[in-house]
């Protein structure tokens, strides 16, 4: 099998070295690199040898799929694409059947302990496996068969990265993520949201490729360069936040005027991702941009913890000192400012949300 | 005969398995299986119901506008909430982007591959495709060097020996028959659609946040503010980016892809006569043109029994039922009974083969997914239904138009719609007639701004404590694949019960209790299979019907405890 270096691609496609090095430095500015890194990200990509790729779907909607078909900077995603050969990937693979179940088996024997695994999804444990299988075998089977002889797992959005909506109480099929179903797997890192964003996978890539190393993670697994930072510090809306503007009713306006939505219920002081900086389809836009709270998607069980969406965060923990919170704001929901601070990585306490949602002790709803 | 398996059935969303007897180079007998399963309205249970459309939403991540928009319009009637009108304006874009994006995406990157042949490409001729592009459209992109540029970058990717996506495909089949030039310029319009639902779902973004998975719905309205003097709103911006993309879109589905629609078809005729199927046709209709309790819809509602598309019939929401014949359930009244949505019930119980398997038994239990019927019968739904309907009924005009012109430019009838092709063709028809009135919608809101309208929703039915407190709604959508129905029952603030019948349920579903396949599995039957190790066109007629499994598959009735006991390990 012959593998070509990314120049001789380059100009096979076109590409003029401008561009590819415009991108190198926006991918430099996505990883939280200074911009001296961008010639280095080029070299760095130019000469490395395309990984081979392959991404599994197990219980999943296909959401990180559709994300990442959004990558930004057009052509070279495109080429990026290529570049990592994604040897097996059922939406978007022009085989079936058992030639599909071929093209995986030959990409993972011919790649033994080389390749790198994408799973989209939980995996399912209930019932012998069978509320997820493909080609007849189950997805637990499958996971632990690929990622366990992965270099690398990459459990892209938060169902595979955390067991996400599958695994939201009751969790009726037993839906694992994929730490958990395949114990012991080598280089696991979470990009948890639902979906994760596309440039942050990308920025993923690229940074291995660069860097020759996986980045350093948080406690859950995930890449410092994308969820090290929580939503709520790097928001737009911040200075609305410790000036107590809130946003009283949709449509009021405080609402058009892009106050901020605390008191909507957002989550963004207990969750950690970069959507403020480099938001979403090549940077149009964003949730708390349009006007919507932050769910929370990119943390554990947020289905659970951060539900109900619209029921203010009791706790708003890790003000800067002189900030504020609104009194009367936090007065309706009979609680206090906690003490406790969670400023940077590794520390998101989370919360019981005011309000509650029926069965927050754990135990079964009814 | 030669018992065929297609697992997993690729290019769709979700996990399919297709068996198919095959004699005599056609398909005898036809068995469509879900193969995966999640539970999400069982999630829902006990639940603020103004969270739900954030949990329906997840069912999936393609059509991912659907389920949220079902989601609000159940809880919205359950608790009476009237969304003003700048919200209905919202949601049309927003719904329509979804529907143009995702045909765009399934013709090109789902779909396209079953009929263009991307390793008879590279011995095309770059002249001979310009004169091709050139003959079917004036689309700019189309000289002698774009496509020497798209031919040698194709060559490049197989000369390096790893295809990828593309690999261990059937390349060279004899069922594919577009000449080199034909391929050649429809892999350039592939990689040109990348780019195109890229840019045109930016849409998405800017009234929703974000794609996938929007998040700016309200039961209620809309969380995307309106005002013209603000910097942090939908602002005159705003307006013309809307504009702009929708401009675009109209460019590319005008002279990209209903040109290539009636190119390639032009080249595979006798599929109008292969997929018919079951030929009853239901839609719920969609797009809200007012905001009356019953508003004139855009796209009508009906059904087309037997396909006489002389008349079409009201739908009566009280003769849906589904049934579990066939499907991994039991009921509590009998599994050979059918239950409507609001009484439904779903316990799941796998009773086939224990993982791994080579083989399910097509006699007893084969699927996740229920067999959908109304008034007892099986229904397709979606694209085709939709614009079946239209045509019957002669609204919106401008489908009759673009249906008798795809039908004229093949030389075809009206017959020739119930087919593999006639699903093809009505997907670019009705793609063409939404992305012509989002222009439209987007005056409306400009319009409704000049007037300082800027309300997006009804503040009135926000606090739980006003909503009555027992109560039932549902919430109908046209979703790019068909007829998409929410049932909610809300009780003290809470879900109670929660069902979803969707689109690729009724289209994938198995067989009932008597023993009718479901449109899938009607339609595959009579489907030549040339060379049964390389079943190409049983491909081509599923995913003629752009199958969405994740949707297909739900759990329902949550006054159901067995679900609980399920087993970890």
């Amino acid at each position: 099998m012959r593998v070509h270096g990314l120049r001789e691609e380059l100009e096979h496609q076109g590409i003029s070295r401008r561009e590819f090095l415009a991108f190198c430095a926006s991918m430099a500015a996505v990883l939280g690199l200074p911009d001296s890194a961008g010639p280095a990200i080029a070299a760095a990509v130019e000469n490395e040898a395309r990984p081979i790729l392959v991404w599994l779907e197990f219980q999943d909607c296909a959401g990180n799929t559709e994300s990442l078909l959004r990558a930004g900077h057009p052509t070279v995603a495109d080429l990026i694409l290529d570049t990592i050969s994604l040897s097996y990937h059922e939406t978007l693979m022009a085989a079936a059947g058992s030639q599909a179940e071929q093209a995986l088996t030959q990409a993972v024997h011919d790649n033994a302990g080389k390749y790198i695994a994408l799973v989209e999804g939980s995996i399912p444990s209930g019932a012998d496996g069978a509320y997820c299988t493909i080609g007849g075998k189950s997805a637990l089977q499958i996971a632990r068969d690929i990622c366990g002889n992965a270099a690398a797992t990459i459990a892209v959005g938060t169902c595979a990265a955390f067991g996400g909506i599958p695994a939201a109480r009751p969790n009726p099929t037993g839906a694992l993520s994929v730490a958990d179903a395949v114990p012991g797997v080598k280089n696991l890192i979470n990009m948890s949201a639902c979906p994760a964003n596309a440039e942050n996978i990308t920025a993923l890539i690229i940074y291995y490729l660069t860097l020759k190393r996986w980045p350093p993670l948080d406690q859950y697994r995930r890449p410092l360069f994308a969820y090290g930072k929580a939503i709520h510090d790097n928001c737009e809306r911040r200075a609305h936040f410790d000036a107590g503007q809130y946003v009283e009713a949709w449509g009021d306006e405080a609402h058009r005027h892009g106050h901020c939505l605390y008191k909507m219920g957002c989550k963004g002081p207990a969750t950690s991702q970069n959507c403020p900086v480099v938001r979403w389809n090549e940077g149009t836009n964003w949730p708390i941009g349009c006007g919507h709270p932050c769910i929370g998607c990119a943390e554990p069980n947020f289905w659970d913890t951060m539900t109900p969406f619209y029921g203010r965060l009791p706790n708003v923990a890790g003000f800067d000192v002189g900030s504020w919170v609104d009194p009367v704001g936090l007065g309706l929901t009979g609680l206090v400012v906690a003490a406790a601070a969670v400023h940077g990585v590794g520390e998101i306490v989370r919360h019981r949300i005011a309000g509650g949602s029926s069965n927050e002790d754990g135990s079964e709803a009814e | 005969m030669a018992h065929i398996v297609v697992d997993p059935v690729t290019r769709i969303e979700g996990h399919l398995r297709v068996e198919a007897e095959v004699e005599g180079g056609t398909v005898k007998e036809a068995w469509s299986s879900s193969t995966m399963f999640r539970g999400i309205e069982l999630i829902l249970r006990g639940r603020d119901p103004r969270d739900a459309w954030a949990f329906t939403q997840r069912i999936c991540g393609v059509c991912t506008t659907v389920h949220a928009i079902a989601s609000i319009r159940a809880v919205e009637k359950a608790i009476g909430a009237m969304p003003p009108p700048n919200a209905r304006l919202l949601r049309n874009l927003i719904m329509a982007a979804q529907a143009v994006q995702d045909h765009v995406i399934h013709f090109y990157h789902l779909h396209a591959l079953d009929w263009v042949d991307i390793v008879s490409a590279l011995n095309a001729d770059p002249a001979k495709t310009s004169t091709l592009a050139q003959s079917i459209s004036d689309w700019p992109l189309s000289s002698t060097s774009y496509f020497s540029g798209v031919r040698d970058r194709i060559k490049t990717f197989v000369e390096r020996g790893q295809l990828g996506i593309f690999a261990n495909a059937y390349w060279g089949h004899p069922a594919y028959r577009l000449p080199p030039e034909a391929n050649l310029m429809a892999a350039a319009h592939y990689l040109e659609a990348l780019d195109f639902q890229r840019r045109f779902i930016k849409i998405h973004a800017l009234l929703g946040g974000k794609n996938p998975h929007l998040q700016s719905f309200l039961v209620g309205g809309m969380a995307t503010p309106l005002d013209p003097d603000s910097q942090s709103a939908l602002n005159m911006d705003t307006i013309a980016a809307l504009d702009k993309l929708v401009a675009e879109g109209l460019d590319f589905v005008s002279r990209v892809y209903i040109p290539d629609v009636l190119a390639i078809a032009s080249y595979y005729k006798d599929w109008a006569s292969i997929g018919t199927g079951i030929g009853n046709y239901m839609a719920y209709g969609d797009y809200p043109e007012d905001d009356s309790e019953n508003p004139r819809l855009f796209l009508p509602t009906g059904i087309i029994r037997g396909r006489d598309l002389a008349k079409t019939e009201t739908i009566d929401q009280a003769k849906i039922t589904e049934q579990i014949a066939h499907s991994w359930y039991d009921y509590s009244v009998g599994d050979d009974k059918g239950l409507n949505p609001y009484k439904g019930e779903t316990t799941p119980h796998y009773t086939g083969p224990k993982p791994p398997y080579e083989r399910l038994d097509v006699s007893q239990k084969y699927s996740w997914l229920k067999s959908p019927r109304y008034d007892g019968e099986p229904m397709e739904v979606g694209p085709l239904a939709r614009m079946l309907v239209a045509y019957s009924t002669g609204r919106p005009a401008r489908v009759k138009v673009l249906v008798d012109k795809v039908l004229k430019s093949l030389g075809v009838g009206p017959e020739a719609l119930f087919s593999t092709l006639g699903r093809i063709a009505a997907r670019a028809v009705e793609t063409q007639v939404l992305v012509e009135s989002m222009g439209r919608w987007v005056q409306d809101l400009a319009e409704n701004m000049a007037r300082r309208d800027y309300r997006i929703q009804d503040n009135s039915k926000w606090d739980p404590s006003s909503w009555p407190h027992d109560c039932l709604g549902a919430g109908f959508h046209e979703a790019p694949r068909g007829a998409l129905g929410h049932w909610v029952h809300i009780s003290n603030g809470s879900i109670v019960n929660y069902q979803c019948v969707v689109p690729s349920t009724w289209n994938a579903g198995p067989r009932d209790a008597s023993g009718h396949p479901g449109p899938y599995e009607a339609a595959l039957v009579g489907t030549p299979v040339a060379k049964p190790e390389q079943p190409l066109e049983i491909l081509r007629t599923v995913h003629s019907f752009d199958p969405c499994m994740a949707c297909g598959v739900h759990v329902v009735d949550a006054t159901k405890r067995e679900l609980a006991r399920v087993r970890v390990m």
